[in-house]
């Protein structure tokens, strides 16, 4: 079995999700056996190095000329399917992030390969691979199969996660150079922005969010001052961003984004069926609702029955006084 | 121009679910199915098209006989046309390989669709169409300008924001914030309802994935519910990071 995890980048790093990818592909490999490489595009070689912290050690790094510094779904798909195919790649693990759920439904149909998106958990039976993935928001979880020989997977990101290794395994970093001509750009990225100062709900570890609950857009400031001193990023309710208080980048939920975050602070947030959809698979869920019947307590592994105005500024200066002792 | 809207039926959001007698489902008794949200935004951004550039809008589903109620919501809001491909619970590589076919039978300057669909949230359908039919694909466009076969957009991404220029034809799927879908008139409800659906054969393919069970989550949550004294949040502080150790 070859086993390969994609390794997206972001700016010019590797995205965090990339070494969730080599831990899966480990996992694919404990349950059937087999031979694990990494695949990139057009990533630097300290970067790449990081990933031996994470026990690879095979890498094939696609460059060229028309790859440097930027992204075309059409040419990554092309480049990645070559990568794949120079290989001999029987399975191809990509991070459910923007990137991975466009290239992964592409390179899977060139492939000939079975597809199955947002993964959380692979078992197996009798030597096939079983997939776990949630549907319907989150309120149920199936166990599927991919009946094809070569199978493509995104893997929702924060559950496959590991700790970089003190030493780094001997890893081999392999380049090639795809077939590609810039007629394969048939998208052209004209800028990439990244969100700056501003951690981003989808990339952070703890995030707390706010909803209709805090009375007033000004009151975010109390969310704000909390998310800082816990290095969080800032979410919010769809009742919030629909009342323009908020961006909707910042939404959490169904029509917003679905994250997993270590940790989860919802304030003001009644806890909807659409607003759990984006944040149930969280590790740790903290409420603080002045209503103690509100749905979000039902999900919550901690509590604060009480007024978010007056809670907030309360918890924020105890936290900044035993975080900044520590 | 002419448009291809594709959308998919799916469980109101506000759905309990429960797993059916097969173990694989969910039970459909007392569901009240939908037009998926994603795909209001598609057929919508189809209607103001045609109406700043003429042309037409069809409005395609892959499912049983039951899904005429979307396409009818779909001819509602304005659709010219609607289409059934009639294969009960497809999976998402049979919907692809079928839309696909579907597009390739007629010509499209550009194929709509919604980010993901509701029910399996795959994000999956948009790109294998724009694979097996060679076309260029935006996915998650959340703004954009189409004019004179020249198209640009934006889109969120992990941490960021993509500006992308591509050409018609093209496939793409829309999220939220591209328009406010229209309600639909009772006029133009009722009028839907007499209007034609034309009834197609599906592409013989083989689905890819088998459920082989459905169950719902046991999520262990701790359910401590404290007060909002300060020894209260100060025991919450304890707690998160000596029992959760979160922080
Ligand atoms: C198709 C569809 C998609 C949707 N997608 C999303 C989505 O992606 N994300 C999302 O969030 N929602 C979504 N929704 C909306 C969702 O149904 C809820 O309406 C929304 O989440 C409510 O936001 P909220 O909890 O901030 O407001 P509310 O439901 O109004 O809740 C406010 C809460 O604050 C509490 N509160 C009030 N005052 C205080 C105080 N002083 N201190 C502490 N607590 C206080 C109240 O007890 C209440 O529980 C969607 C709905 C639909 C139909
Ligand atoms: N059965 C279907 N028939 C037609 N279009 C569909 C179907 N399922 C999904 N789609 C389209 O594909 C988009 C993405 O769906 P998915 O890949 O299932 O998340 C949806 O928003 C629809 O526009």
């Amino acid at each position: 079995m070859k086993i390969a995890a994609f390794l997206p980048k972001l700016g010019d790093k590797l995205h965090k999700t990339a070494y969730e990818a080599i831990t899966a592909a480990h996992q694919v490999q404990a349950l059937i056996g087999g031979d694990v490489v990494g695949l990139a595009i057009d990533v630097d070689q300290q970067q790449l190095e990081r990933t031996a912290h994470y026990g690879l050690t095979r890498l094939i790094v696609a460059e060229h000329p028309l790859l440097a510094n930027t992204y075309s779904p059409s040419a990554f798909a092309k480049v990645l399917h070559q990568l794949a195919s120079s290989q001999g790649i029987d399975i191809l693990i990509l991070p459910n992030i923007t990137y991975g759920k466009e290239l992964g439904p592409r390179v899977a149909v060139t492939f000939e390969a079975g597809y199955i998106a947002d993964v959380i958990g692979i078992e197996s039976q009798n030597g096939e691979l079983i997939f776990r993935k949630p549907v319907y928001a989150g309120k149920a979880i199936i166990a599927a199969q991919l009946k094809t020989a070569k199978k493509v997977f995104t893997i929702r990101p924060n559950i496959f996660t590991a700790k970089a290794a003190e030493t780094a395994a001997s890893l081999n970093i392999e380049t090639f150079t795809p077939e590609l001509s810039e007629a394969d750009f048939r998208e052209k990225r004209l800028s990439i922005t990244r969100s700056t100062g501003k951690l981003d709900v989808a990339e952070a570890d703890i995030v707390v969010s706010g909803g209709r609950g805090l009375k007033a857009p000004e009151n975010f400031k109390l969310i704000e001052e909390l998310a800082e001193v816990l290095g969080a990023a800032v979410g919010a309710s769809r009742a919030v961003v629909d009342a323009g208080w908020r961006p909707h980048s910042e939404q959490v939920g169904q029509t917003g984004k679905t994250i997993s975050p270590n940790l989860y602070i919802a304030v003001g947030i009644s806890g909807a069926v659409q607003h759990l959809a984006g944040m149930s698979s969280s590790k740790v869920i903290v409420a603080i609702n002045k209503d103690k019947d509100a749905p979000i307590f039902q999900v919550a592994d901690y509590g604060i029955v009480g007024d978010a105005l007056d809670v907030l500024p309360r918890l924020t200066a105890k936290l900044k006084e035993v975080l900044h002792k520590s | 121009m002419n448009i291809l809207v594709c959308v998919s039926r799916v469980p109101d959001t506000a759905t309990k679910v429960k797993v059916a007698d097969d173990g694989k489902s969910i039970a459909t008794q007392n569901v009240k199915f939908i037009l998926n949200p994603y795909d209001e935004f598609a057929v919508e951004e189809g209607l103001r098209l045609r109406e700043q550039h003429g042309g037409s809008v069809t409005v395609l589903t892959v499912g049983g006989q039951e899904s005429t109620d979307i396409l009818r919501t779909a001819l509602a809001m304005g659709a010219d046309k609607a289409a059934l491909i009639q294969l009960v619970n497809p999976d998402s590589y049979q919907v692809a390989v079928n839309i696909a076919q579907y597009a390739r039978n007629h010509s499209f300057d550009l194929i709509l669709f919604g980010r993901q669909s509701i029910d399996f949230d795959s994000f999956q359908v948009p790109p294998m169409v724009a694979q097996l039919l060679d076309l260029p694909c935006l996915t998650i466009v959340s703004q954009w300008s189409v004019t004179n076969g020249t198209v640009k957009a934006e889109r969120d991404i992990e941490g960021g924001k993509e500006e992308f220029e591509t050409a018609l034809p093209l496939v793409a799927s829309v999220q939220k914030g591209i328009n406010e879908p229209r309600y639909p008139k009772l006029p133009d409800i009722i009028k839907a309802k007499s209007k034609p659906i034309e009834t197609i054969e599906p592409v013989a393919v083989e689905p890819q994935l088998e459920i082989l069970s459905m169950e719902i989550p046991q999520t262990e949550r701790r359910h401590v519910i404290l007060g909002d004294s300060d020894e209260d949040l100060e025991k919450l502080i304890q707690l998160l990071r000596e029992e959760a150790k979160v922080i």
